[in-house]
């Protein structure tokens, strides 16, 4: 069911005014507030504003989330660090994926409530996991008080050793293998493109080439996921900031509008009850954008889609209409379609796979890079010398979904 | 030759609204909440039926038997120390939107189809009867 239309959404009153980003690394042992500190800092210069214009903040997840380096730093340190003075302020991790931190700031836009609202997302995911690698469970640091026992949502899954994402959506992967005849040829064209974006990319985590027969060779996580499929942990913050769209005159770059959210979530919200496996929460966000909009998949010039894994891209591909339901392996398949120079330009920063596990924000980041027109050697230029006007960004997998519809400039 | 599931099992806490599902294979039979007013199964347990929205809810038997929805074969090691082990969704057959995440056992991955028939199996760990499930017709 669908909410009353409405004459005009009231997201369009919000435009991404300025963006800025940290220094990304794979472990750069400085804190989450410096790195947030700095991105912010950018952001605010980028968008012409100085602190003291800044009157709304918000962020995903919030205080208190997630596993070590996952959280970033609450907004009230965020606040108090940079002495902001608002009107508004969000934090928080339900809701239609890592995005939800900007809709909440459009919407706050939108209904008067702010002006000129800073956004991030930081991530110390790198430093927190070390070394070593992410942490395995169960096997230090017990220290005799034994194994902890769950509740929640978790005890449904981790009894049975399905402990991370990465099993979850590689059972959506493997419902695909049988649904759809997806190939691991055909997947491993999400990674490659990828890596060969992130060539152009400097600040990504991985640079070097990778080929379909690297791929296709790695080593097997979870099956049909092998190491490519799994983006990469990292340090680094990204915001942005979304103003109301009465500013777009104003800044010596083009706004980038807020054309239509998706933040439908119609099906049940679990991974394993979802009622279709190969889709999932994507399929009604998508849904829901596309109702809010005239425009096409056929008007997107460049996706910008969650990679956290690889069988979540496809997802996108398929659930925002750019290939049929069940096409996304032929689509994507000698990744011709998803080049920087094809049919659909994707994940033209690297991603999370090769880019960084910027976790949603660096998607955003990236699709207001390529309607400004600031992609420099990896600039996406439409037939006849265009640059793009267009952009879908999506965040989440699984039951968590958010998309949204970007344009340069104020339509 | 895969594993039964990971080397170390994960166990849920029996809080009240969940203990009858977790120990109710104690005497081989799996069980799950149901609506006595519409008749419908409420997976995982919720004080309200969310078909009909009746708080008339409890436990009930099923015969524990189900299909494969789809699996994964893990290889990582999350749980140090565990050899490759299936997980899967398996949809219960008194009511296939009902999807239980389990581990298939008795089963070479190369044997698994989506879409085969299993039936329950349980795994004591502690207190806790795990629903496994394995190949109908194997031994």
């Amino acid at each position: 069911m669908s909410p009353p239309p409405v004459e005009e959404p009231l997201e369009r009153r919000a435009v991404i005014s300025g963006i800025g980003q940290s220094a990304v690394g794979r472990r750069l042992g400085r804190s989450d507030l410096d790195l947030t500190v700095e991105a912010a800092l950018d952001a605010i210069a980028d968008a012409g504003l100085s602190r003291d214009d800044i009157d709304g903040l918000s962020t995903y997840p919030g205080m208190g989330a997630g596993t070590p380096g996952f959280g970033g730093p609450p907004s009230p340190e965020v606040q108090d660090a940079l002495g902001l003075s608002l009107n508004w302020h969000d934090g928080g991790g339900e809701g239609p994926g890592q995005m939800r931190a900007v809709m909440a700031a459009a919407l706050a836009v939108a209904a008067g409530l702010a002006r000129h609202v800073l956004v991030y997302r930081t991530v110390t995911e790198g430093t927190a996991q070390g070394a070593g690698g992410r942490q395995g469970i169960g096997g230090s640091g017990g220290g005799g008080g034994g194994v902890p026992r769950f509740g929640s949502f978790m005890q449904w899954s981790l009894p049975f050793g399905a402990v991370s994402a990465a099993n979850w959506i590689a059972m959506v992967g493997q419902r695909r293998v049988h649904e759809f005849g997806l190939t691991r040829e055909q997947l491993g064209q999400i990674a490659v493109n990828g890596r060969r974006n992130a060539a152009l990319n400097p600040k990504a985590i991985y640079s070097d080439p990778l080929s379909l027969d690297d791929y296709l060779a790695a080593r097997i996580i979870t099956t049909p996921l092998c190491l490519f499929d799994c983006d990469a942990p990292c340090d680094g913050s990204t915001a942005v900031i979304v103003s109301h769209r009465d500013v777009a005159d104003d800044l010596d770059h083009p706004a980038v509008q807020i054309n239509a959210l998706g933040t439908a979530l119609r099906g049940r919200p679990s991974w394993d009850q979802f009622d279709d496996m190969t889709s999932m929460a994507a399929r009604d966000a998508a849904a829901s954008m596309w109702e809010r909009t005239d425009l096409k998949p056929g008007d997107v010039d460049t996706a910008q889609l969650y990679d956290g894994f690889s069988v979540l891209t496809i997802v996108w591909l398929e659930a925002l209409g750019f290939c049929g339901r069940g096409e996304s392996g032929p689509f994507i398949e000698g990744g011709g379609a998803i080049a920087r120079d094809g049919l659909l330009p994707l994940n033209t920063a690297g991603g999370q796979l090769s880019g960084g596990r910027l976790h949603g924000f660096g998607l955003i980041h990236e699709a207001c890079v390529q309607l400004r027109g600031e992609g420099g050697e990896r600039q996406v230029v439409r037939p006849g010398g265009r640059v793009p006007e267009v952009a879908a960004v999506a965040n989440g997998g699984g039951p968590i979904a958010g998309t949204m519809l970007l344009t340069r400039g104020v339509r | 030759m895969v594993a039964n599931g990971p080397m170390l099992r994960l166990l849920p806490r029996l809080d009240d609204d969940v203990a009858f599902y977790w120990t109710s294979g104690e005497d081989g039979v799996l069980r799950l909440l149901h609506c006595n007013a519409c008749g419908f199964f409420i997976h995982p347990p919720g004080p309200v039926c969310p078909r009909c929205l009746s708080r008339d809810v409890a436990p009930e038997a099923v015969s524990g038997r189900g299909h494969v929805e789809t699996f994964t074969v893990n290889h990582q090691q999350w749980i140090p120390g565990s050899d490759p082990y299936i997980i899967a969704w398996v949809s219960i057959d008194e009511q296939p939107d009902v999807r239980l995440t389990t581990n298939l056992i008795d089963v070479e991955p190369e044997d698994v189809r989506i879409g085969m028939p299993v039936r329950v199996v349980f795994e004591q760990a502690e207190d806790v009867w795990l629903p496994l499930f394995t190949p109908e017709g194997a031994s």
